[in-house]
Order: C-alpha cells, then sequence, then structure tokens
C-alpha cells in the first residue's frame, strides 16, 4: 500500500521532526510514502480569517498535489478537517457565486480521500498497537478539530494505551479548547493565554512529564507558555511517540 | 427609583463600545469574575450532559426542532400571518415593528393607554434588545423587572452577561450587597439581617416582588414560543413571576420577535423536552405557561388579562433572514447552552460582547441584527476560537462556527448583506488593510512552493537571531508565549536528502 | 406602507434564494422506553421528588383523612376550593374553605394558606402535572399565589408517559399551566434552588383506584 503524505506548512517549517516520524512510522508499518512536492499549505489560516478568496488558489493546488494518491495521510486534524468540510464548502460558494463548478469537484475528488493520521492507522490499516515505545508518563489533548470535526473520538488514546511502557494519565478538562484557534491567539492574545494556562496547568498537574496533542499548531501554542513558565513538561506531537521504538528511540 | 439604569445600548443602533479583544482583557484580569463564571458554567456543564443523556434520541429531537425552525423560517410570512389570525380570533390585538423604536413607541402608548405609570416585567430577551426599559423611563413610565436575575442586574444598576441567567457574573456576597443597598430604593427593603444563602436571597425577591405583582395592573413579557395555528403563547419559566405577570394584571403586552412562531401546537412536543434540559439541564422546568390569548370569555372569567396586545418585533432578523448562511441563527430559541460551554465566554464574561446575547450565540446574532459597523459588532465574528463545542451543544443545531466564518469573510472582504430591508454591498471594515496585505502576501508565498522552500531555507538560517520577543503585531504572541524554536532544516530539505523521491 | 407590509415584503424578498421545501423529521421517540402503568406512576413519583416535590400514596377512601393531615400539619387555617372539586375530599371541620370566585382580589387571594386541587393530567417522564383549569382546578391564579398547593393525581389513569404523549390530550384554547416541582430559581451561581415566587411547598397526592 502507498499513501502520500500531506505533512502541512506548519510542520514543514517549524516541526520536520513530526512529519519525518510519520514517515517512519508508515514505512514501519509496511506502508510506502510519497511526498508530492506540489504541496502547501491548506488554507486554513486565510479562510478562518475570512479571506475565502485567497484560500481558493491553495484549495486548487492541494488538489492538484493530491489527485494520483487514493490515501492522503496527514498528521494535523485541524488541516484535514479544513480539507474535508470547508472545501466542499469553498467549492459551493464560488459556484453560488457564478464562478463555475470547478472548486467544487476538485473539493469532492479530494476530500474522501484525506485521513487524519489517528484515522488512517486505526480504520485503514486496522492498527491499533503500532510497535512503539516510549517509557514516560504523558498525558493527551484532543485539539478540538480532531475531537468534534473530524470526530475521531478515542483512536489517538487507543494508539498510546497501546504503546509499550507508556503510562497515560488522564487530562482534567481535556476536551476543552486550548486557546490557539489560529489567528485567534493573536488577535486576542488575553483570553487565548488564559485559556492555555489553565490548559498547562491541568497537564502539570497530572504528573506528566509530555503533553501529547495530534495538532502541533495547538501544541505550538501550549509550548510557548510552558517554556515562558520554564515548565519542565513537554510537548510531543503524536506521531513521534508512534514512531519511537526501542531500536530507534526518540533522539 | 433611584440611580439610573445603565441598560444596554438598544438595537440596532451603532454601539459605541470597545472591540472585544479590550474588553475581555479587563475581564480576564479580573480574578472574582473568572471564578464566579467558572463556577457557574462548569456547574450547568455536566448537568446539562446528564438531562441530555438521559434521552435516547437526543439527536433525532435536535434534528426534528432544527427542521421545524427551517420550515417555519421558509414561509415566515405566511406563519405570522396565520398567527395573527389566531391571536386576533382568541381576542388579541397584534402590532407589527420593524425595528426597536417603533416597538418602544407601541409599547410606551399601550401603557399610556391604561393610565398606569408602572409595570412588572417578565424577563424577556426582546424587550431587553430594544431598551425598552429605557425608554419607558423616559417615557415616565417605571419597569420592574421581576426574574431574580433581572431584578439583581436592575438593582445593581448593571448590565446582564448571560442570556439566562443575567447576573451570572456576580457571585452570592455581591447579590447580597445589591439588595441590602438598593431594595429599599425600589419598594420593600431587604429584611435585615441577610445572608447570602440563595435561600434567603431568593425570599428577600418574594418579599420585595409580592407587594408589586398584586398590585400590578399592567405586564410586559417576551415569549418562549408563538403557535400560528392556534395562537398560543408560551412562556417557560422556573420563579413563578412568568405565571404571576401573565396572569394577574389586567393588561399583558407580550413583545415577541419574528422568528419565535412555529406551526402547530404538537411542535412544542420537541422544544419541550429540549429546550430545559439544554438551559438549566432540568427534565421540565418549574412552570410553562400557554395561553390562548382572551378566549371565549374574553377575560370575563376573572383567570388572565382583559387586554392582550402582541407585538412583532423584526429589528434585523428579516435581514438575518436574507443571508442563506446566516439565517440559521434564527433558528435559537435561547436556551443559552451555547453560554455555558464556551471557553472564551467563560474567560472574557457576557459583558464584553457589547450585547444583550453574549456568548457564541451573541457573536453571530449581534453582527447580523445591528450590522458589522461598530469596531464591537466587527470585532464579534473573531471572539471564538472556533472550537466547536457551541455547535455540539447546541439543540436547534445551530453551526455557530459556520456563520462565525462566514461573518469574518463579511468583515475582512465585504460583500453583500441586507440591511433595513435593502441589498447593499459592504466594503471591508476599517483596519484589515495590513492582515489583508499579509493574507495575500502568505497565499502567493503559500502558492509558489520554490519561493515557500527559500523562505523555510531563510528562516532556518537566521533561527539563531530569532528574538525572544516580536515587534508589532507579533507581540501577541510574544508577550505571553515563546516563539517555536525553527528547525535546522525543513521537512522538504529532509525528504529530499534522506529520500530521493521520484516524483 | 405599514410596518406590517414592510416586514412581509422584506420576509418575502429575503426568501427569494428559494431554499428547498424542509420536511419534519419526526422520527424522535414517543416514548423513553416500555412501562406498566405501575411503573409510570414509581416514575412520576421519583421525578416529582427529585425536584423537591412532596408526593403521597393514598386510595379514594383514605383521601379526604390525607388532605386533612396534610393541610393541618401545615398549620393551615384558609384553603381555596376551586369549582367542581369533589365535596367529599375536604369534609367541614377543617380550615376554611375559600371558594374560587372571580371577584376575589389578588390580596385576597394573597391571605389564604393552602389550595387542594385536581389536574388534567400528569407527565411521568419529566415529574410534572397540567391544569387547564377544569373542573376542580379553577383558576390560573389560585394555585400561584397561595404558598401551599396541594395537588391530585388519580393514578394511573392521568398518568402519561411523556410530553409528545401529553399534548394531544391537551386543548390549547384552555389556559395551560405545566408544574413540574415548586418555584424554583438557578439565578444565583447557576445552583437550583427552590421556592420563589410560586407555592414555595408543592405536595403531590396520587390517589390509586382500588
Amino acid at each position: 500500500m502507498r499513501a502520500a503524505l500531506f505533512v502541512t506548512c506548519v510542520n514543514d517549517a517549524l516541526y520536520p521532526g513530526t512529519g519525518i516520524a510519520v514517515v517512519r512510522l508508515l514505512e514501519r508499518l509496511g506502508v510506502g510514502v510519497d511526498f508530492p512536492k506540489a504541496q502547501s499549505c491548506c488554507g486554513q489560516p486565510q479562510y478562518n480569517t475570512g479571506y475565502r478568496h485567497e484560500t481558493e488558489p491553495l484549495v486548487r493546488r492541494t488538489a492538484r498535489a493530491f489527485a494520483e494518491h487514493e490515501y492522503v495521510v496527514t498528521p494535523s486534524g485541524s488541516c484535514a478537517a479544513m480539507i474535508r468540510e470547508h472545501y466542499p464548502r469553498i467549492g459551493r460558494k464560488a459556484a453560488a457565486e457564478g464562478r463555475g463548478n470547478e472548486l467544487a469537484e476538485a473539493a469532492a475528488t479530494l476530500a474522501p480521500r484525506v485521513y487524519e493520521l489517528t484515522e488512517f492507522l486505526v480504520d485503514v490499516l486496522g492498527v491499533t498497537d503500532v510497535g512503539a515505545y516510549f517509557p514516560h508518563t504523558v498525558t493527551y489533548h484532543p485539539s478540538c478539530h480532531g475531537l468534534r470535526g473530524l470526530g475521531l473520538g478515542d483512536r489517538p488514546r487507543r494508539l498510546l494505551a497501546a504503546v509499550k511502557g507508556l503510562d497515560l494519565v488522564e487530562l482534567p478538562g481535556a476536551e476543552e479548547c486550548c486557546g490557539f484557534g489560529g489567528t485567534f491567539a493573536l488577535k486576542n492574545p488575553d483570553v487565548s493565554t488564559a485559556m492555555g494556562t489553565d490548559k498547562i496547568t491541568a497537564a502539570a498537574g497530572t504528573g506528566a512529564q509530555v503533553l501529547c496533542g495530534a495538532d502541533n499548531s495547538c501544541l505550538a501554542h501550549l509550548d510557548g507558555l510552558l517554556r515562558r513558565a520554564d515548565s519542565p513538561l513537554r510537548t510531543l506531537h503524536l506521531a513521534e511517540i508512534l514512531a519511537a521504538t526501542e531500536e530507534e528511540p526518540l533522539s | 427609583m433611584t440611580g439610573t439604569y445603565l441598560g444596554m445600548p438598544a438595537f440596532p443602533a451603532v454601539p459605541d463600545l470597545p472591540a472585544f479583544p479590550a474588553a475581555a482583557r479587563e475581564a480576564v484580569r479580573d480574578e472574582v469574575l473568572r471564578a464566579n463564571l467558572r463556577h457557574a458554567t462548569h456547574t450547568i456543564r455536566d448537568k446539562r450532559a446528564r438531562a441530555v443523556a438521559e434521552l435516547a434520541d437526543w439527536d433525532r429531537l435536535r434534528a426534528a426542532g432544527k427542521a421545524v425552525k427551517d420550515h417555519t423560517l421558509r414561509h415566515l410570512d405566511r406563519y405570522l400571518l396565520q398567527l395573527e389570525e389566531a391571536v386576533t380570533a382568541a381576542g388579541g390585538t397584534v402590532h407589527w415593528a420593524a425595528d426597536a423604536d417603533e416597538a418602544n413607541r407601541i409599547v410606551t402608548e399601550l401603557v399610556r393607554a391604561t393610565g398606569e405609570r408602572e409595570v412588572v416585567k417578565v424577563k424577556s430577551m426582546a424587550t431587553q434588545e430594544i431598551g425598552l426599559n429605557e425608554a419607558l423611563e423616559a417615557a415616565g413610565i417605571a419597569a420592574y423587572e421581576t426574574d431574580l436575575a433581572e431584578l439583581i442586574v436592575q438593582l445593581g444598576h448593571d448590565r446582564p452577561s448571560h442570556i439566562l441567567v443575567p447576573a451570572i457574573h456576580r457571585n452570592r456576597a455581591e447579590i447580597r450587597d445589591v439588595f441590602r443597598a438598593e431594595m429599599a430604593g425600589w419598594g420593600r427593603p431587604a429584611p435585615e439581617p441577610l445572608g447570602d444563602d440563595p435561600r434567603e436571597l431568593a425570599e428577600a425577591a418574594r418579599l420585595h416582588l409580592r407587594e408589586k405583582f398584586l398590585r400590578a395592573k399592567v405586564a410586559v413579557s417576551g415569549a418562549n414560543f408563538m403557535v400560528a395555528e392556534t395562537g398560543t403563547m408560551v412562556v417557560l419559566e422556573s420563579e413563578g413571576n412568568g405565571r404571576m405577570c401573565l396572569t394577574l394584571p389586567e393588561t399583558l403586552i407580550s413583545v415577541v420577535g419574528i422568528e419565535k412562531v412555529v406551526p402547530t401546537f404538537r411542535d412544542l412536543e420537541i422544544f419541550l423536552q429540549t429546550l430545559p434540559r439544554s438551559s438549566t439541564a432540568e427534565r421540565m422546568n418549574p412552570y410553562t405557561t400557554m395561553w390562548t390569548g382572551l378566549g371565549p370569555s374574553r377575560g370575563a372569567d376573572g383567570d388572565g388579562p382583559t387586554a392582550f396586545h402582541l407585538v412583532l418585533l423584526d429589528n434585523g432578523r428579516t435581514d438575518t433572514l436574507a443571508d442563506e448562511t446566516g439565517r440559521q441563527a434564527l433558528r435559537c430559541i435561547r436556551c443559552s447552552a451555547c453560554l455555558n460551554v464556551c471557553p472564551v465566554y467563560e474567560r472574557a464574561g457576557g459583558h464584553a460582547y457589547g450585547s444583550v446575547y453574549p456568548g457564541p450565540i451573541g457573536a453571530i446574532l449581534s453582527p447580523q441584527l445591528r450590522g458589522t459597523r461598530s469596531a464591537i459588532d466587527a470585532s464579534l465574528p473573531y471572539a471564538s476560537t472556533l472550537c466547536g463545542a457551541c455547535y455540539e451543544v447546541c439543540p436547534v443545531a445551530i453551526d455557530i462556527p459556520e456563520v462565525l466564518v462566514h461573518l469574518r469573510e463579511r468583515v475582512a472582504q465585504g460583500g453583500p448583506v441586507t440591511r433595513a430591508g435593502v441589498r447593499v454591498t459592504l466594503r471591508p471594515a476599517d483596519g484589515h488593510t495590513a492582515e489583508r496585505a499579509a493574507m495575500r502576501a502568505a497565499r502567493l508565498l503559500l502558492d509558489h512552493p520554490g519561493a515557500l522552500r527559500a523562505g523555510e531555507r531563510l528562516l532556518a538560517r537566521a533561527r539563531r537571531l530569532a528574538p525572544r520577543r516580536l515587534p508589532g503585531a507579533g507581540r501577541a504572541w510574544t508577550d505571553s508565549r515563546e516563539l517555536p524554536t525553527v528547525a535546522a532544516q525543513s521537512f522538504r530539505d529532509w525528504w529530499d536528502r534522506e529520500r530521493s523521491n521520484p516524483r | 406602507m405599514s410596518s406590517k407590509d414592510r416586514i412581509l415584503g422584506r420576509i418575502r424578498r429575503a426568501l427569494r434564494d428559494d431554499a428547498p421545501a424542509v420536511a419534519i423529521p419526526r422520527d424522535y421517540l414517543p416514548v423513553h422506553g416500555a412501562r406498566t402503568p405501575a411503573e409510570r406512576v414509581d416514575l412520576l413519583a421519583a421525578h416529582l421528588a427529585e425536584y423537591r416535590a412532596l408526593v403521597h400514596r393514598t386510595d379514594e377512601e383514605a383521601l379526604p383523612a390525607l388532605l386533612a393531615r396534610l393541610l393541618g400539619a401545615r398549620g393551615a387555617r384558609s384553603v381555596l376550593v376551586p369549582t367542581g372539586l369533589p365535596p367529599h375530599w375536604l369534609p367541614a371541620g377543617g380550615p376554611t374553605r375559600v371558594p374560587d370566585r372571580a371577584a376575589s382580589t389578588p390580596y385576597e387571594l394573597d391571605r389564604v394558606d393552602s389550595v387542594v386541587t385536581g389536574c388534567a393530567l400528569a407527565i411521568a417522564e419529566t415529574g410534572t402535572i397540567v391544569l387547564d383549569a377544569g373542573p376542580g382546578q379553577g383558576r390560573r391564579r389560585i394555585t400561584l399565589i397561595p404558598d401551599h398547593h396541594i395537588c391530585v393525581v388519580r393514578v394511573p389513569d392521568q398518568v402519561v408517559d411523556s410530553v409528545p404523549q401529553a399534548l394531544p390530550l391537551l386543548d390549547p384554547a384552555r389556559p395551560l399551566t405545566w408544574i413540574s416541582g415548586p418555584s424554583a430559581t438557578s439565578d444565583i451561581e447557576l445552583d437550583r434552588v427552590e421556592g420563589v415566587h410560586g407555592p414555595r411547598t408543592l405536595e403531590v397526592v396520587l390517589v390509586g383506584t382500588q
């Protein structure tokens, strides 16, 4: 089986380790990975800030970049939700504005082939034990777009629970937003910071060494708060935990 | 009456209020407020979840409630005419008010015609929206709020901050202080000594308001539902103040938004199951009154008012109806479940929303009813992380995040919109020029992976130079957070080195 | 142009996009679970009690004595009696019987200690009694102003399972009052406390048919 990696712009530039982890993990599970170079950003920052027209070229680009792949896997619930939920909406609106069906068709052909990483692992590959080893105490924050947008449910936690050596502790108020929210973090910094501070306080209270998430944009916000507070708690993308093994531990 | 009642700015005037981020900044720093809101919203959140979980068919009730509202809106002209006919046949008089001023004029004239100088009021969002109390006061008519939370707000010269519990920002000790200081100026003083036990406070309100209920000749209410086929008014409440107002006075004036109509009596079977569970987390609220005008007796049986006036209120609702995406906000049944789960509301408090409709529903309702001209209304669509908790709990499935993004587009890009019944094209709101340029630049960069890669490499090379704190707009991030560490090489570069991909 | 015409005109223009007709799915449940009549009554009692109504059970024969005892325990000196209440429920010798008269002022009603009524029906799933001003129920105000309301429900005949079952049995032309426990408020810290303006004590007597 082959799958195309949609690494996302945030991971490409700031968190390459997450992309590398997905490649290693999928290859270990017998999946050949392609990386179409024409890929870029899904356009969510533009779309969610109110710039739908600026988003359209990125919809076209993303659809074109992955036109030939049966499975498109991305380590971001947020970007997956953007493609699955909002691309069709962007297409419908363009059509309603009399600009033809091209975008709607591009969205319709791409959306059903896009999988968030944990969906791909659990639903397509049918695995929850990916053979990972990570001897640390971990607490998991389910990001909103994965949780409520995609309905990931307990997939991430099942994957974590099966990791050898990993002690998974419950995060109080887990389902509450961390306060990142894309440009919300900049437009409403006080509320964003208050929400994030409550989240890291809850995470630190669990006694975990690692605050795990499946969206690096949320983790960038939480990590920024943790480091400003000189907290020993570190953030880590789920993919990097799942990629770690006894032979090849997380560097 | 003492002091001046500082009501909310009436719709659809352009409110001169600070934008949401600035207002929220104050609230976030108010430790007492934060604690009050956290306690209250968390208490009700868990209860709501339990009340909803009792119904195995919740999703179907939600879908049915959504469909009833959509169907009604789709044929709103027809159902309003049917309602008018039914109410008139039951002895009521129907008035139509295009905006707040007209509604206030109608109500003021109706009260004047009775010769009375005071009215008792049942909690009503519509009358708050139009600023009726202030209009009545200007006409020399005292309006007494009788809902406990509204009483607290009125006595405290305060502003409402929640749809269901307007005094949610106050804790019991603060409420006791308000009662002690203010009740005497409005009527019966608070009993002495007065503790801060909610039971004692409720008792004080009972004593204070009873004399007003017993002597009241005119009441003003809203309605939760108006049934088109029968002309039945439906009011859900808990304290009995609603029953007092709907039963004892001789004249009842009800101000009701045009979106409150439902087609049939049977439709209530849906909302009577979803509304109490969503709002107070109860299987059923203590009191529901269903009242169909004066009936055949024309009020001669002494079982209610002898005069009934229904004021149907537009005030921006038809403009909202004209927007295909935004019109779903008119499904709202004012349960306030979205407020109670909203993490932004919990920290920013209701006042920051600058409207009688705070929280997620307010963030999509106010900019539609009032327009997006003011600083506060242009900032409300951005007062959300789009986390989706509001949509999840909404009993009529309003996709609030979808409407928020839609309204952000209206603010940032402009576009077609209906104001006072006229289709106009909005220009982008002020203050978004730099952002628009940045979005465009980012898009151009992102749409050219060659340039993107060059940018990433530049960033990687300069990573050691990254400042701890950014100037300008970036300060919003670095004032409270470290910047992410830039990796030595991008994923793209790693891929090229490690996996030579023939594609 | 009248405001009515203006509003209707705006609505019609707003709907010009001609959104498709909406069918209303009514596949929600008419009842939540299958119950025997006895289970239905038990559920009603449990749900009433959960919202702080005081629930009593008796039979037709023992009803007058129970009512006398409840009024006595309360120290009621007067009791409102709606037209059509079975006379033997409140035999002479108890509190002064005050008939429900259209001429009574709110102040007069405020001086009465208790009220005894029947009801139109009761709903088990929500713990609700519904009054429709029919015989034995009186005007809406008599169950509002006195601080103590005793409501008699004939079980199992007057008990339905659910809200969807209740509505078809009710006539919207009559004034309907749905009561689920005594007056309450959640307005202070969203914490529910009982007793504000309505009767602070609600006693529900479930009378079995023997």
